[in-house]
């Protein structure tokens, strides 16, 4: 076992140089000289030499990158244009509000798709079953971004439910000292602020879980579907266990390992979602912050957080992967 | 039990006819545009603002969808938005499949190192978000029609590389590719003859697919202003500009977006139908 | 007296079709015997087993019949009833022991948990009983097996923990449903033994499914042979092997093959056998009407 993680733990490393790779060749190769933009008008050809040298941009490429890296392992990644501030400290204020809509959508979509799952291998073969199918089907091909605009639309604005904009509403008081605003109001008890962000979270999380939803009801349903029907499940029922128990507790744990391991796949995919989703619902978080970046061509910012949603991405999958190997009985031995 | 099958066979190819119905009627809307549309998209009238559709009270005659803020026919920019949708698909979906298919055929065919560099890309592709990448390339190539369609192809390559990849190696490893070889056939050809038409079912169906997934991410790159410019009408550029106004004229988001649930389900019905059609197993 | 288990003119069709999968059947299985299940694949010997045990495929839809466990008819019973009477009082030997054992659990809480949860019993009373049961067929250190899981044993292994399981709660009936078939030959034989063993030490009435006639001269007093889902012959093993009733069950024992006279054995169903079995069926669905169709 340890060998299969130290080996998996090399591809993320060499995943990882080749991400820092080509974010330096994007960001490098951008048309206009990136010194020129980070000066006030006005400037010398001293002022932009020393520049120069202090970018290290009058190495060669290769000396660049190695000048580069360095900086980023270390956790420099310079200094946002716009903001004037170190891009770690903004990048790392923002990434709560990711971190939590993305896992309050991960939540949901768990509860949503294994709810319709586990409803659909009870109901097989009957309307009911279909009518999951039919849903899944467009839980499926529509994205993440014409759900969030089709929620807009119905509880925004014909049937203004919840707010569609911000990640809070902007005269309250907040007593936070970390911006994990929901976690943290959950800890001091102030529920009061906990359904106020929740309410703000709501529909922009719903946009995130509704096709990863999907996917879980479609692929738990299949493996359901499967396991139900195997020995060990009709020897439970002979044995007096109901169709719920035998679906619960005999089937669901052996047909949810594939779903897991596609949900961490899949979980990657709903946090590159919420970059336009962020901006869809204007709530403050790295995606919203990524796009201000781009419009400005605030290159430091954008690629810290570029390098910092692959380092998520790749730790993901990483956790997945080894998780998928603690989880199976067959390969906690090997 | 049988019965229900054949229901459902029919039903398939209702939607199927659906799908290829509301394809058509997008083409022809791109297609003949300034005759189709009663109204210049770009013409601004600020007198005839914020007009709504025909079943709501205040519209003016001939104005069918409303108008936007700037008095600008929704039904007319609708309708000329279309051509940006339906150049991006099939031309950004057909490159990135030609792209990524490519280099997923040879990946699985070939394997050893040309399979575990092309594995390796895909993986370091894979950590990054992809709409961030399509946005961060739109501001290094700078805006236009063909900035977004590069961008397409170098994000979403990876997903035909993916399936295409296993596919071809699923296929290479039967028994009619090694009696091919064992003839004498040559490696390309091999490839091209065996394994290509086997395969291909698999790649159709992914290409109708991505070109919806296009149609998506330029409305996504329109919907920031990091599109084509802005004086052409594009259905991500009114859902944006309805997205701001959404209070006052939710209808200019509102037609866009329903154009693109519709586009994008009807190309994904159109992939399913189209691989149970060809799959020769299937059929 | 009668028996333990009767099935009384038992019909099942494919759901939704005319389709007969089972036509008319009666079996009686009395207190402590063993009734032999014979025909050949698709003859719907197994799909018995599974109604009587209330799983049958919702592919499969019974029409008419009773199923008496105990004088209690299965079939006119609210769900949930039958349910906890079936697991209560009835056990199963299922056929592929890689595929019966939830890959997921340990072999003990396999065993003990529908004690505790379905029959009421405290776990410890669980765990001794299931220990006992385990030494019983002969499992060597069980209180270490209870700990594994099933892909650490062996199919022979694992087939004596689920002939343990069905045993451990003492049922006045087992379905056996081809206990040997995925077996190796050597194994098949202890196996066999065993259930046998268990069977007249316990006092359970068995039905026991099978194709193979050895099978059936070692372990059943009776037999129901079955064609297309019809029982042509009901007798005792001994009057079977002496002279077969029906022309196809003196076919199939034909076709068995015997060590003793190698020549004779494995000869095939002859055709004018199979028609007459054939013409016998049609006859009989054309006088059957299902009584709720």
């Amino acid at each position: 076992m340890a060998r299969i993680f130290a080996l998996r733990l090399l591809t993320t490393l060499v995943t990882l140089l080749g991400v820092a790779v080509i974010v330096f060749v994007v960001i490098r190769v951008v048309p206009g000289d990136p010194i020129a933009m980070m000066l006030p008008p006005g400037a010398t050809e001293a002022d932009i030499a020393r520049l120069r040298t202090l970018y290290g941009l009058d190495k060669s490429i290769g000396g660049q990158f190695v000048i580069w890296f360095g900086n980023v392992l270390q956790g420099d990644f310079g200094s946002s244009i716009t903001a004037r501030q170190p891009v770690l400290t903004l990048v790392l204020g923002r990434l709560p509000a990711t971190l939590e809509l993305s896992l309050l959508a991960l939540l949901m979509a768990v509860l949503i798709g294994g709810t319709l799952g586990v409803t659909g291998t009870r109901l097989r073969g009957t309307r009911a079953e279909a009518g999951i199918d039919v849903a899944n089907g467009i839980g499926l091909s529509v994205p993440d971004f014409l759900w969030g605009l089709a929620l807009i639309v119905l509880f925004g604005v014909v049937w203004p439910l919840f707010p569609i904009s911000g990640r809070v509403s902007p005269r309250l008081e907040l007593p936070f000292s970390t911006n994990f605003y929901l976690i943290e109001s959950i800890l001091r008890l102030r529920f009061d602020l906990t359904r106020n962000l929740l309410a703000h979270m709501l529909m922009p999380a719903l946009a995130l879980a509704l096709p990863l939803a999907a996917i879980i009801s479609q692929l738990l349903k299949q493996s359901l579907k499967e396991t139900v029907n195997l020995d060990y499940a009709v020897l439970a029922r002979t044995r007096g266990y109901s169709e719920r128990h035998v679906i619960l507790s005999e089937a669901l744990p052996n047909a949810a390992l594939p779903t897991l391991t596609l949900i961490g796949v899949q979980f990657t995919f709903l946090m590159g979602g919420t970059i336009i989703i962020e901006r869809l619902f204007s709530y403050e978080g790295l995606g919203n912050m990524a796009i201000d970046a781009v419009i400005t061509r605030d290159l430091p910012l954008i690629q810290g957080i570029v390098l910092l949603f692959a380092l998520l991405f790749t730790l993901v999958n990483l956790v997945v992967d080894m998780a998928y190997v603690l989880l199976n009985p067959k390969l906690r031995h090997a | 039990m049988l019965d229900g099958r054949g229901a459902l066979r029919r039903r398939a190819g209702l939607r199927l006819w659906l799908s290829a119905g509301w394809q058509a009627v997008v083409m022809l809307a791109a297609l003949f545009a300034p005759w189709l549309a009663p109204h210049d998209p770009l013409a601004q009238d600020l007198m005839l603002g914020r007009l709504p559709p025909f079943w709501l009270p205040g519209t003016e005659p001939g104005y069918w969808l409303g108008t936007d803020s700037l008095g600008r026919d929704v039904l007319s920019r609708l309708i000329h938005g279309a051509r940006v949708a339906l150049i991006v698909a099939l031309v950004a979906g057909t490159a990135t499949c030609l792209i990524g298919s490519t280099l997923g055929l040879i990946a699985g065919f070939y394997r050893g190192w040309t399979d575990r560099i092309i594995g390796r890309l895909v993986d370091i592709w894979m950590a990054f978000p992809p709409v961030l990448f399509a946005i961060l390339l739109i501001a290094v190539l700078g805006t236009g029609l063909s900035s977004v369609v590069i961008a397409i192809i170098v994000i979403d390559w990876t997903r035909f590389c993916r399936v295409v990849r296993a596919e071809a190696l699923n296929q290479s490893q039967m028994d009619y590719v090694h009696s091919a070889r064992v003839a004498g056939f040559s490696r390309p050809r091999t490839l091209m003859a065996e394994i290509l038409p086997n395969v291909l079912p698999v790649i159709v169906a992914l290409l109708t697919l991505e070109m919806g997934i296009a149609v998506i991410v330029e409305a996504i790159l329109s919907f920031v202003n990091l599109s084509v410019s802005t004086d052409r009408p594009t259905w991500g550029g009114m859902i944006a500009e309805g997205r701001i106004a959404i209070h006052h004229v939710w209808w200019v988001l509102a037609f866009p977006l329903a154009a693109l649930f519709l586009t994008v389900l009807s190309f994904a019905q159109l992939g399913e139908g189209l691989r149970d059609r060809f799959d020769p197993v299937l059929r | 007296m009668s028996a333990f288990l009767e099935i009384r003119g038992l019909s099942a069709v494919l759901r939704g079709t005319d389709l007969r999968l089972l036509r008319s059947v009666d079996i009686d299985v009395p207190v402590g015997t063993v009734r032999g299940l014979v025909g050949e694949s698709g003859a719907g010997k197994s799909m018995i087993g599974r109604a009587v045990l209330g799983v049958l495929p919702r592919a499969v839809e019974i029409v008419e019949g009773e199923i008496l466990l105990d004088g209690r008819d299965l079939l006119a019973m609210p769900p949930v009833a039958r349910r906890r009477l079936i697991g209560a009082r009835t056990a199963m030997i299922p056929q592929d022991p890689l595929t019966a054992l939830n890959p997921s659990r340990r072999i003990g809480r396999q065993i003990t948990d529908r004690l505790v949860d379905i029959l009421g019993w405290e776990p410890a009373r669980a765990r001794s009983r299931t220990l006992e049961m385990l030494a019983e067929v002969r499992i060597p250190e069980p209180e270490r097996v209870l700990r594994l899981y099933p892909h650490e044993l062996s199919g022979g292994m694992r087939q004596r923990i689920l002939i343990a399981s069905a045993f451990v709660a003492e049922p006045e009936l087992i379905v056996a449903d081809e206990p040997t078939t995925a077996l190796d030959v050597t194994v098949q034989k202890q196996i066999l033994g065993l259930i046998s063993e268990l069977q007249a030490r316990h006092g359970t009435a068995l039905l026991f499914v099978t194709h193979d006639l050895g099978v059936v001269a070692k372990i059943c007093d009776s037999l129901s042979v079955l064609y297309a889902g019809k029982v042509v012959e009901d007798t005792t093993v001994a009057r079977f092997f002496e002279a077969p009733a029906h022309p196809y069950s003196a076919a199939l024992l034909a076709a068995t093959p015997r060590h003793t006279d190698p020549a004779s054995s494995l000869k095939p169903v002859p055709p004018a056998v199979m028609h007459a079995v054939g013409a016998e069926i049609a006859a009989a669905d054309r006088s059957w009407r299902p009584r709720h169709g």
